[in-house]
């Protein structure tokens, strides 16, 4: 069974590829947008991205039915429910609003989404006690999904930046478009360096004193820029050029940082690359293929995105996690990070739709909002988990 | 203030900028359209602007100061998260020096600032508070003007009111039975007023707004209940196997609940299990699968006088698990920790250090300690101090950490015929100090141990008032976000048929709705004017 769940995953994952394809093939820069293959690509784009849902709800059963619960419980597991309710989020926007142009975004954000998860350890675990409960499903798959579509709330904000900000000057706000997709450039980096890596098989290992003052033996995965705090190479490998702060907590968190160092330097020679091809900003590439989407459709799409997402999100990831939290921890608030950050999200899309009360917060400066939420979002998916230690850090 | 009279016969209160029947402009400034949000309806805050109540009010009622509080609570919120709270790092360190050694430079001006209590500082409480009475404010200043305004709204409008409106537009020969007809397909609410038509559709959610910041004012309340004695309690309960401890909050008139540890079980995932077998494997040591009490609840008789051995009757029993509190009265216990083998019980034998013969043993109750074991024969030991959780002070002097058994020390005296003045001894865990010439030892025999269980004793009479602020505002936000409420008015004019229409937001779906009218009847599809200054 685990298995097949494995197959169906891989299947859905490639089919998304295929579906931005074919919506990349449905837009076109030139004059007649009406004309019939944009029609013909953008419904087979659409039915695809439907198939490998399918196909991904497929992965979700099979796994749900391996594992006994609810496949939602680790990083790889959430991760990946994210992505598909990302593309699930994309379906409900694409039925209101038919625009091709959204799924030439929103499938490629959603493969990197379900790429990136797929590097964490993919193993079926076992719940450890905190985690049985019934809201575990109804908490985390509320949550998701309510991310999930405010996740296409900075796709249409992005290509409404790529549209509207002018490319013919460098500004600011060509800077900070260039930074925004050399950041999603970063994550294909880290799945290129983790996936090369791991096909070498290369490793080289470090002594360390952990925590509680015991040498430990740390093994990393790729080349050490950065060593660990105080540590001693214990083979011949690349040699860390520096090493990690003391104050970063954890075992681990050299290897975090030099993963993240690598992924950042990867994201550079691809951004390079790009770049080198190209020959102009990589957002003035893109913005030629987007010169036909109606710029005023895709604050509508995004504004509607966050009017959507934001109960589901509120109910998923505030209330039903005081319920839980009442539950199994006694108080249904306990100020630990992870509730914090989802409290930050909240407030921000609060924000967000109280300054959409006044004209001047429609278009861009809402695009701006809308990327700057998104990254809150992943914020609160990686970086809580992974650097601030808390209640949630079981992963 | 006295109030303004429309040319349309209706008396609009003082500070209204559109007529609240017809909608035409009552000052040749008012812009109609940037007016729809509030209609035009006279709030207090753009009314008056003198007193000191009205700059509060007017401070208040301003959305920009709202989304300045909401902003100024969420970096606070934020910086809270980075270093741990004072409530996360370990119970037996000093803050003071904790930040420091930890995060170094960084840490030290963090704790100095007081951001290791951020959620529980003055300041940060006064920015709530300062929401809770923005919101309050904010929503009397535009919900009951509003709720007149739409109250009060008219089917005929004031052309220069239609004029100004976003999507309009003029047709010919059109069959104003066809309109309606197509408006009530749509599912709009069609009223008629001397051949005109005014159609609206989800007016309830134009209540949204208001609906979720009462439910937000009621969940804030509930939250500050909290701090009202017979509300709320916290205790946290430590109970060995095998016995009783008094619940910590749960003493009333009727009696004091007692609750009795049966067994506490701790179980691990097998290693072996197929299922888990990859990811077992992959980490050191073993994942914990349950932690379980099995408790007995019981009450003291309510004629209970202080001071006498209580009587305890039985209530029920019960299994805690972590995820599946224990509910009494209004109660709750929940599996919060746990302690495997805390010593219990210790065993010595009297030894003479020459033959290694033994004259009887003893058993020592770590918590109650007696004094003096008698072995017979003349056979005695006497306890003359004991160190529950050993530790030599500061003066090199022993002493106890607490009164938890963890590393249990005695001074024992040993008394036989032979030595009727009595022998000391100190003797420890893997110690024994004695002077040389003692003819007889305390020699180690055995120990028992017992689990302990902590459980965390909650009453939370706030709970429901929470619960009943997250409902409304959950209600409220639903109804204001998945519907709006769309209007649409057609006008009979001398120079033809004036269609006019306004949505507070999804103009998108108002459109679809247009088109369907225009596409069903001789209507003129209507025109927006603001994609056109965008083109």
């Amino acid at each position: 069974m685990s298995e097949l769940s494995s197959t169906l995953l891989y299947s859905a994952f490639i089919i998304y590829l295929f579906s931005t394809l074919f919506f990349a093939m449905s837009i076109s820069d030139k004059k007649q947008s009406k004309a019939a293959y944009t029609k013909r690509w953008g419904r087979i784009g659409f039915i695809s991205a439907c198939a490998g849902f399918l196909f991904q709800l497929g992965y979700f059963i099979t796994r749900w039915i391996a594992s006994g619960h609810a496949p939602v419980s680790n990083l790889f597991e959430f991760t990946t429910f994210f992505g598909m309710m990302m593309v699930l989020a994309f379906i409900i926007l694409y039925i209101i609003y038919r625009t091709n142009g959204l799924g030439v975004f929103a499938m490629p954000v959603a493969v990197l989404v379900i790429s990136y998860a797929s590097m964490f350890p993919r193993e079926i675990s076992p719940l450890i006690p905190a985690l049985q409960s019934d809201w575990l499903k109804i908490h985390v798959t509320t949550a998701a999904l309510g991310e999930g579509i405010l996740a296409i709330s900075f796709v249409s904000g992005l290509i409404y930046l790529i549209r509207t900000v002018d490319q013919s000057v460098s500004t600011k706000k060509t800077k900070w478009l260039e930074i925004i997709l050399y950041s999603l450039l970063s994550v294909v980096g880290f799945i290129v360096v983790s996936l090369a890596f791991k096909g070498t098989g290369y490793e080289t290992s470090f002594e360390m004193m952990n925590e509680n003052n015991q040498p430990t033996k740390i093994v990393y995965e790729m080349p050490a820029l950065a060593g660990p705090a105080n540590g001693k190479q214990l083979d011949e490998g690349f040699g860390p050029l520096f090493s990690t702060p003391s104050w970063m907590n954890g075992v681990d968190a050299s290897i975090k940082l030099n993963t993240f160092i690598w992924s950042l330097v990867a994201g550079l020679i691809i951004y390079g690359l790009l770049r080198l091809i190209l020959r102009k900003r990589i957002s003035a590439a893109l913005q030629s293929k987007v010169n036909n989407m109606n710029p005023e459709l895709l604050d509508e799409i995004s504004y509607r995105a966050v009017a959507i997402g934001f109960p589901i999100f509120t109910l998923g990831a505030l209330i039903f996690a005081m319920i839980w939290a009442q539950q199994a921890w006694s108080r249904f608030w306990g100020w630990d990070p992870k509730e914090v950050w989802a409290l930050i999200t909240f407030l921000f899309y609060a924000a967000y739709l109280h300054l959409r009360l006044s004209r001047g917060w429609h278009g861009e400066k809402s695009a701006w909002l809308c990327v700057l939420g998104f990254w809150i979002i992943t914020f609160n998916l990686i970086a809580v988990n992974l650097v601030l230690v808390g209640l949630h850090s079981y992963a | 203030m006295q109030s303004k009279l429309c040319e349309c016969g209706h008396s609009n209160p003082y500070g209204t900028s559109l007529c609240q029947a017809c909608g035409k402009p009552l000052d040749n400034e008012v812009e109609v359209l940037s007016s729809m949000r509030y209609e035009g309806s006279a709030r207090r805050s753009q009314t008056y602007k003198s007193t000191i109540v009205d700059r509060v009010w007017n401070f208040f009622s301003s959305v920009k100061v709202g989304v300045w509080l909401i902003v100024t609570i969420l970096v606070a919120a934020a910086i809270g998260t980075i270093f741990p709270q004072e409530m996360f790092i370990p119970p037996n360190v000093d803050p003071a020096s904790h930040y420091e050694s930890e995060y170094g430079t960084l840490g030290f001006i963090y704790y100095l600032l007081g951001f290791h209590n951020l959620y529980g500082s003055w300041w940060f409480i006064i920015l709530l508070g300062m929401l809770g009475l923005s919101i309050i404010i904010a929503s009397l200043d535009r919900g009951i003007p509003l709720y007149k305004a739409l109250k009060t709204q008219r089917v005929t409008r004031h052309d220069q009111f239609m004029k100004n409106q976003r999507l309009l537009s003029v047709s010919h020969d059109v069959e104003m039975e066809e309109i309606k007809y197509s408006l009530e397909t749509l599912r709009y609410k069609v009223r008629e007023e001397e051949g005109n038509l005014f159609a609206e559709k989800g007016r309830f959610s134009r209540w949204g707004a208001y609906v979720n910041h009462v439910g937000l004012i009621i969940f804030l309340t509930g939250a500050m209940l909290r701090f009202f004695p017979g509300m709320y309690v916290d205790e946290i309960l430590w109970v060995r196997e095998g016995e009783k401890a008094s619940i910590p909050g749960t003493k009333s008139d009727e009696g004091q609940f007692y609750l009795e540890n049966n067994d506490f079980i701790l179980e691990m995932y097998d290693k072996n299990d197929k299922k888990f077998n990859s990811a077992l494997s992959s980490v050191d040591g073993e994942v914990a699968k349950n932690y379980q009490s099995n408790v007995t609840l019981y009450k003291t008789e309510p004629a209970h006088t202080i001071g006498e051995e209580p009587k305890l009757l039985k209530v029920k029993d019960g299994v805690i698990r972590v995820n599946e509190p224990f509910k009494f009265d209004s109660f709750a216990l929940y599996q919060t920790d746990f302690k495997l083998n805390e010593f219990y019980k210790m065993s010595f034998k009297l030894e003479e250090k020459s033959t290694g013969k033994f004259f009887g043993d003893l058993t020592v109750d770590l918590h109650e300690p007696e004094t003096e074991y008698d072995l017979g024969n003349g056979y005695r030991v006497e306890i003359l101090d004991y160190y529950p959780n050993f530790v030599l002070n500061e003066h090199n002097q022993p002493a106890t950490v607490n009164n938890l058994p963890d590393n249990p020390a005695f001074v024992f005296a040993m008394y036989s015929p032979s030595t009727p003045k009595g022998e000391k001894a100190f003797v420890g865990i893997q110690k024994n100090i004695e002077s040389g010439d003692n003819q007889f030892k305390m020699s180690f025999a055995g120990i028992e141990t017992k689990d302990l269980t902590a459980l965390t004793v909650r009453k939370d009479h706030t709970l429901w008032i929470i619960a009943l602020g997250g409902i409304i505002f959950m209600i409220g936000v639903t109804q204001g976000l998945y519907w709006n409420y769309r209007r649409i008015w057609i006008k009979q004019n001398e120079d033809g048929i004036w269609a006019a229409a306004h949505t507070n937001k999804n103009w998108y779906g108002l459109k679809k709705d247009l088109e369907f009218l225009s596409d069903k009847t001789n209507l003129t599809p209507l025109e927006d004017k603001e994609i056109d200054s965008i083109k």
